[in-house]
């Protein structure tokens, strides 16, 4: 638009229509700026919540009473305020969903990147896609009437409400996390490395198992520790389907409440500013204290991988 | 001309101002808390909006004690609570500006449910109390086969994990109790597990024809080893008070605001909303109870 420019100063003598569009072009920089710098601040906002709404029961009750195993501030003859229980029963649900999720999301992702047919890519991956949209409730709802059921027929439990059965629907959730994104990771690995691979004389299989995962890393272990976050947060299915009793669990064949269900169960009733209500904030600041730890991990994994690349 | 204007001008000021009120005259009323409650009152209100143009009811579950902490918060205008109020509530709500006022509307005979095939027909308090402490662990224990208990339970939420902790476990539920997100899934838990233990509302074991739930066995109950065990599938247990299980169901709501939701008390305590109390398998009011609410005038 030469036109314009060559207009513009006979209609603007004092330089006021350029001046107006450098103060836009200044309101939208801060603008975007600003909405960069938000999700910082409400993570912040966010950590400073839970720790000063926590921190009262810490101040009441001494850190030692959260370090016992059992959590049942609503006993009928002593309240107990432990998060040992909790934090096993999350820990043991969430490595159990990584334990099924990965061998066959790596698997998946790897046929999809490198063996499968283009008309079956172009099936499989909107199907996967959809799996990531199904709602938890009725994940959980199957994990109820469907999963728990079968786990105690071949495990010959008395019931199927344990932490094997949140594990394997939480796999099923974050198993579209970890193919899109390990796919993503592999299928960008750059063409010249496979073929220096194959002129060398290796195989199909060597090639993939030996060069393309390995240069695919970052971004599959970033897919894995975002499946990982799924899993350590999610709720409604957890909460339906581990059976949530208060005991420390022993096995994967246990009945477990994690963390996010016993805040999902409890925040709802609890009267506001009692130890209890305090408690609850105690335990969502360690839970976001472990997703933060996960990420954190992540992170460093991924920049120390990327300096051996370069 | 100008009357003509004028004329036009007043019709349709009358008109709006119809539809305005009209607008403003629509209520709606929110139900909130026990899970127990929640398909007959669900029930009612769709009942209740057939015949009340005008208004609407939403009816929302999450278990007493949400519903509780709702009206305390003044966020719903109906508590559903399978417990009457702690006096600590009470005292929370008078501070928040809220006159909490409790009616009676219908009476649950609170089951104790097994799996169809456990042979146990009936079991004192106190054994059951044993057993949700988890001190008795084996259903040979209290006479049936060689078998391990498995415990069913509610969350701490649920106004009927409160009521059957006070009226039967008096003390702690045993650690291993899994605590279920409401009576259908103890139910359903129950039906697929041998071993299970449950406690459902009555309107949770029979259908709306009257019929149990062949999944399950509803067992009587005794209120001590020497006395006779009464089922609480009978209404004339329900009535007498011999099943030791027989319950309230209440609905409080803001006396300061009673005027909104009179008019749906009114007709779940009468003869329509009885009937359906009926249908959804729990009992209606006795007399006691019919007592109870006129002192609020109900």
């Amino acid at each position: 638009m030469p036109n314009l420019t060559s207009k513009t100063p006979s209609h603007d003598p004092s330089g006021m229509i350029r001046r107006w569009r450098r103060l836009q072009d200044k309101l939208i920089h801060r603008f975007f700026q600003l909405n960069g710098l938000l999700s910082i601040l409400i993570l912040l906002g966010i950590f400073f919540l839970l720790f000063a709404d926590g921190f009262p029961a810490v101040k009441h009750l001494g850190f030692q009473a959260f370090l016992t195993m059992i959590w049942n501030p609503t006993s009928f003859v002593k309240a107990t305020y432990g998060l040992g229980a909790m934090i096993i029963s999350t820990m043991m649900v969430t490595l159990g969903a990584m334990v099924l999720a990965v061998p066959i999301g790596l698997a998946c992702a790897a046929y999809l990147a490198e063996v499968a047919p283009s008309w079956i890519r172009e099936i499989l991956k909107p199907v996967i896609e959809i799996l990531a949209g199904i709602p938890s409730v009725v994940l959980g709802f199957l994990g109820i009437v469907v999963i728990g059921p079968a786990i105690a027929t071949i495990f010959h439990l008395p019931n199927g409400l344990n932490a094997i059965n949140g594990s394997i629907l939480l796999a099923v959730m974050s198993l579209p996390t970890i193919i899109s994104i390990s796919e993503d990771a592999i299928s960008s690995v750059p063409r010249t490395y496979k073929e220096a691979s194959l002129a060398l004389g290796a195989t199909h299989w060597q090639t993939l198992i030996k060069v393309v995962v390995p240069s695919a890393l970052s971004g599959i272990i970033a897919s894995i520790m975002l499946g990982m976050g799924r899993a350590i947060g999610e709720t409604m299915t957890v909460l339906m389907a581990t059976g949530n009793a208060l005991k420390t669990p022993h096995s994967i064949f246990d009945s477990v409440r994690p963390m996010t269900s016993t805040i999902a169960i409890e925040l709802g009733e609890v009267p506001f500013g009692s130890d209890h209500y305090h408690g609850l904030f105690v335990v969502g600041f360690i839970l976001f204290v472990m997703t933060f730890i996960v990420n954190l991990i992540a992170d460093m994994v991924l920049a120390k991988y990327q300096e051996v690349e370069r | 001309m100008k009357k003509w204007f004028i004329s036009t001008l007043t019709m349709l000021a009358l008109f709006f101002s119809f539809q305005t009120t009209s607008v403003l005259s629509a209520t709606l009323i929110q139900v909130k808390g026990s899970d127990t409650e929640v398909n007959l009152v669900q029930r009612m209100a769709e009942n209740f909006m057939k015949t009340h143009q005008g208004t609407s009811i939403a009816v929302t579950g999450g278990g007493s004690g949400v519903g509780i902490a709702a009206i305390i918060n003044k966020t719903t205008d109906l508590a559903n609570s399978s417990r009457p109020m702690k006096d600590g509530e009470t005292a929370q709500a008078k501070a928040n500006g809220v006159n909490p006022i409790g009616v009676v509307f219908a009476v649950d005979g609170l089951s104790v449910i097994i799996h169809a095939k456990n042979k146990i027909n009936s079991l004192t308090m106190d054994q059951i109390g044993q057993i949700y402490r988890g001190e008795l662990t084996n259903w040979k224990q209290v006479g049936g086969a060689d078998f391990p208990i498995t415990l069913y339970g509610r969350q701490p939420n649920s106004g009927t994990f409160v009521f059957f902790r006070e009226a039967v476990v008096r003390g702690d539920y045993s650690n291993k109790m899994n605590q279920m997100n409401g009576n259908a899934q103890i139910l359903e838990a129950v039906k697929k597990d041998a071993g299970g233990v449950g406690y459902v509302g009555i309107g949770y074991v029979v259908d709306d024809y009257g019929k149990i739930d062949p999944g399950i066995r509803v067992l009587e109950v005794a209120k001590d080893s020497r006395s006779k065990p009464y089922s609480a599938l009978k209404l004339e247990n329900i009535i007498s008070g011999n099943y030791p299980l027989t319950r309230p169901l209440y609905q409080y709501f803001d006396g300061n605001q009673r005027a909104k939701v009179e008019a749906f008390i009114k007709y779940e305590l009468g003869p329509e909303g009885m009937a359906m109390v009926k249908k959804e398998g729990f009992y209606p009011l006795t007399d006691q109870w019919k007592k109870y609410n006129a002192q609020f005038n109900f």
